[in-house]
């Protein structure tokens, strides 16, 4: 009996420092409050980190302006350790204790999803900067993203494919179990048929593979003139790898955002060189914004910003342009804003928020030349 | 011919699961221990090989810097073996012979397995890093072109059999193992030092895992914290397979599962190869429970 009383004791001294250290953790009153919720530790740390640089500069360019409505704006920060449990209790603390009037928050999508869900029960708005699967923003009213879809995606990929690079005879090569890149290949194949292209030939393969030069052979002997090949940069290093070796060109490739890191050319090297990708964004992309973007956060941060920076960025400053435009500083009125938005002028081109809440602006497709990422062309999403 | 190029590039795949398994069949012939952290010396031993082969020069003297860096490799894992043995598992030798016996070491590998994940994962960060190519180009034997990273772990694996083989039934060490498997009390009442033996099967088992490791990331594999996880389950599933405890089994084992994964690339179930892998290996223990080749000795209890 002893022993439980005492327990339950320092279990409510520690309750109770938790709430006073909660209490002074936040700003002073007068400042507006957003949260953001990412992945700054656990496995997709870098994705987390590259978004907070981008949200930060924003943040520091509204404030340097006189703020929103004369009162400066606060992000606070929560991390999710990269796990989707953390990221709805992050959200929930974000509206309950910090009492926020909107969200920003995640990139990966299952995060998107269950961080979302607890937004829309709570009515307070989020906004995803980088959540690509369909379902993220499906039936949810107070849920919106300034990316493109997956389905958006594969259709901009089969578009370039047959009208650009006027090719035909297409392979896919994807990860069967994955979501991403599984949906991906679907609504490319969807698209690339109904434009009058063909797949000749298809194959998935199990996630953790390494060894692909068997499969590759078999993609090979059907002869396809271009490959997409939707999975994600740590795979397709090796992929472009071993393709080499069996003779097949870089150039043969096309891939999705799932590409877009550094550590793709510095594992492939001249392997992919010629090979496209749709992206969300490209240092040289020739938009005014995205230079002005470019030269600001070098600026803050001494390096070249990744898509996910450059996403972060738009995802703040569209949600700040709202607030501004909002009636009044509430979940309610902000919503209702961001639901006009129109030729908003990002950093990763203009775009209009649609009926489902979804984004609706340019793809870029990046070329891999001289083992650095180029703009090729821009395609509008459909 | 297709499937020929895929039954030499399952050889080759199976002979780098062999390596591994070899550890756990090796570890467990002797202390009846499936030893969990086998996998994460795996893995660490692809990191030491990779800073070895890029500090030895990497692609401008490949040759140095392959034999040199997996050689180094090699001690450097069989140095970290000996270490997991004799903090973690020695201790809880001769501990009574309760049932509790052979749980605590279980857990204690188990533990191990997530402390030196967690600990690659802070030394060297979750990204993955590749190896630098030096096994590029092929041979061609009549009308086949073989990789030469095929053929090059084909033969290593061949040789490191034979000589793995020649250990075991023709040194002193490999008889003293073989007592020891048989019977540890009796061995030590004969005069065998079963500590040092054990502790030269754990450094023999990682480094067999560090050849391993290094030909696979070479061939084919990026290096991240979760590779032993990965490679790991194929390698106890290929060392169970065979017949835990059997040295030919675990070797047979590694070459099944590497050609069956390879041949199912060819057909369209190349999304779940693991699938077909995994029935296989129950109908065999529902057939055989001490897998293929392991001795299936009735064990007091």
């Amino acid at each position: 009996m002893t022993v439980s009383r005492r327990l339950f004791g320092s279990a409510l001294a520690i309750v109770t420092l938790v709430i006073a250290t909660g209490t002074g953790c936040s700003k002073s009153s007068n400042d507006i409050p957003v949260g953001a919720y990412l992945s700054l530790s656990g496995s997709d740390s870098t994705f987390g980190i590259d978004t907070r640089d981008g949200i930060e500069l924003a943040r520091q360019e509204v404030n340097e302006k006189g703020g929103i409505k004369g009162r400066k704006v606060n992000v606070i920060y929560e991390d999710d350790k990269s796990t989707s449990q953390e990221a709805s209790n992050k959200v929930r603390q974000l509206i309950d204790r910090d009492k926020v009037i909107a969200i920003l928050g995640e990139v990966a999508s299952s995060r998107s999803l269950a961080g979302g869900l607890i937004a829309n029960t709570k009515k307070v708005p989020m906004v995803t900067p980088s959540s690509t699967a369909v379902e993220v923003t499906k039936d949810r009213e107070y849920v919106f993203r300034t990316c493109f879809t997956d389905a958006q995606q594969g259709d901009v990929a089969a578009r370039f494919v047959f009208d650009t690079l006027k090719k035909k005879n297409v392979g896919l090569f994807y990860v069967a179990q994955d979501n991403y890149s599984a949906g991906l290949a679907k609504s490319f194949k969807e698209s690339l048929q109904k434009l009058g292209g063909t797949i000749v030939v298809e194959k998935g393969y199990q996630s953790k593979e390494t060894q692909f030069t068997t499969l590759l052979s078999d993609l090979k002997a059907s002869k396809p003139e271009v490959i997409f090949v939707p999975v994600y940069y740590n795979d397709m290093v090796q992929i472009a790898r071993q393709a080499k070796q069996l003779g097949m060109p870089g150039s043969m490739f096309i891939g999705g955002d799932g590409w877009d890191s550094s550590d793709l050319i510095e594992g492939a090297g001249e392997a992919l060189e010629g090979a496209y990708f749709t992206n969300h964004y490209a240092p040289d992309v020739p938009w005014p914004n995205s230079q002005a973007f470019l030269k600001s956060f070098k600026a803050k941060y001494n390096h070249e910003p990744s898509s996910l920076s450059a996403q972060g960025y738009d995802a703040a400053r569209l949600l700040f342009d709202a607030m501004g435009r909002a009636t009044e500083l509430t979940p309610e009125a902000v919503k209702t804003a961001l639901v006009q938005t129109k030729d908003f002028a990002g950093a990763t081109g203009t775009l209009t928020i649609d009926k489902d809440h979804n984004a609706n602006k340019p793809i870029v497709v990046v070329q891999i030349k001289g083992k650095k990422f180029t703009y090729a062309s821009q395609l509008m999403a459909q | 011919m297709r499937v020929l190029d895929a039954l030499i590039t399952g050889l080759a795949q199976g002979a780098m699961i062999a390596l591994i398994a070899l550890g756990y069949t090796m570890v467990y012939g002797v202390l009846k221990l499936i030893n969990f952290a086998h996998s994460e010396i795996f893995m660490m031993s692809a990191f030491i090989g990779l800073f070895l082969i890029t500090m030895l020069g990497g692609t401008e003297h490949p040759l140095l810097a392959g034999v040199g860096g997996t050689l180094m490799a090699m001690v450097a894992a069989a140095l970290i073996g000996m270490l997991v043995e004799r903090i973690a598992y020695r201790p809880l030798r001769n501990r009574g012979k309760s049932s509790l016996v052979r749980v605590t070491p279980l857990v204690t590998a188990l533990g191990m397995s997530v402390l030196l994940q967690n600990l690659a994962q802070l030394m060297f960060t979750a990204r993955n890093r590749s190896y630098p190519q030096l096994l590029t180009g092929s041979l061609s034997l009549g009308p086949l072109s073989v990789g030469t990273s095929r053929v090059v772990i084909l033969l290593t694996a061949v040789v490191v059999m034979v000589v793995l083989e020649l250990i075991v039934k023709r040194t002193w060490f490999g008889k003293a193992m073989r007592a020891l498997s048989a019977n540890e009390e009796a061995a030590r009442l004969m005069g065998i030092n079963t500590s040092r033996v054990i502790s030269a099967t754990f450094a023999l088992g990682s480094s067999l895992a560090a050849l391993g490791s290094v030909l696979f990331c070479l061939d084919q594999s990026p290096v991240h914290p979760s590779l032993g996880l990965v490679v790991g389950t194929r390698a106890f599933v290929a060392a169970v397979l065979g017949g835990i405890g059997s040295i030919t089994g675990a070797m047979l084992g590694g070459l099944l599962i590497g050609v069956l994964g390879e041949l199912l690339k060819l057909t369209s179930f190349s999304g779940g190869t693991d699938i077909p892998a995994f029935l296989v290996l129950i109908v065999v223990l529902l057939v055989r429970p001490a897998g293929l080749l392991g001795s299936a000795r009735a064990e007091k209890v």
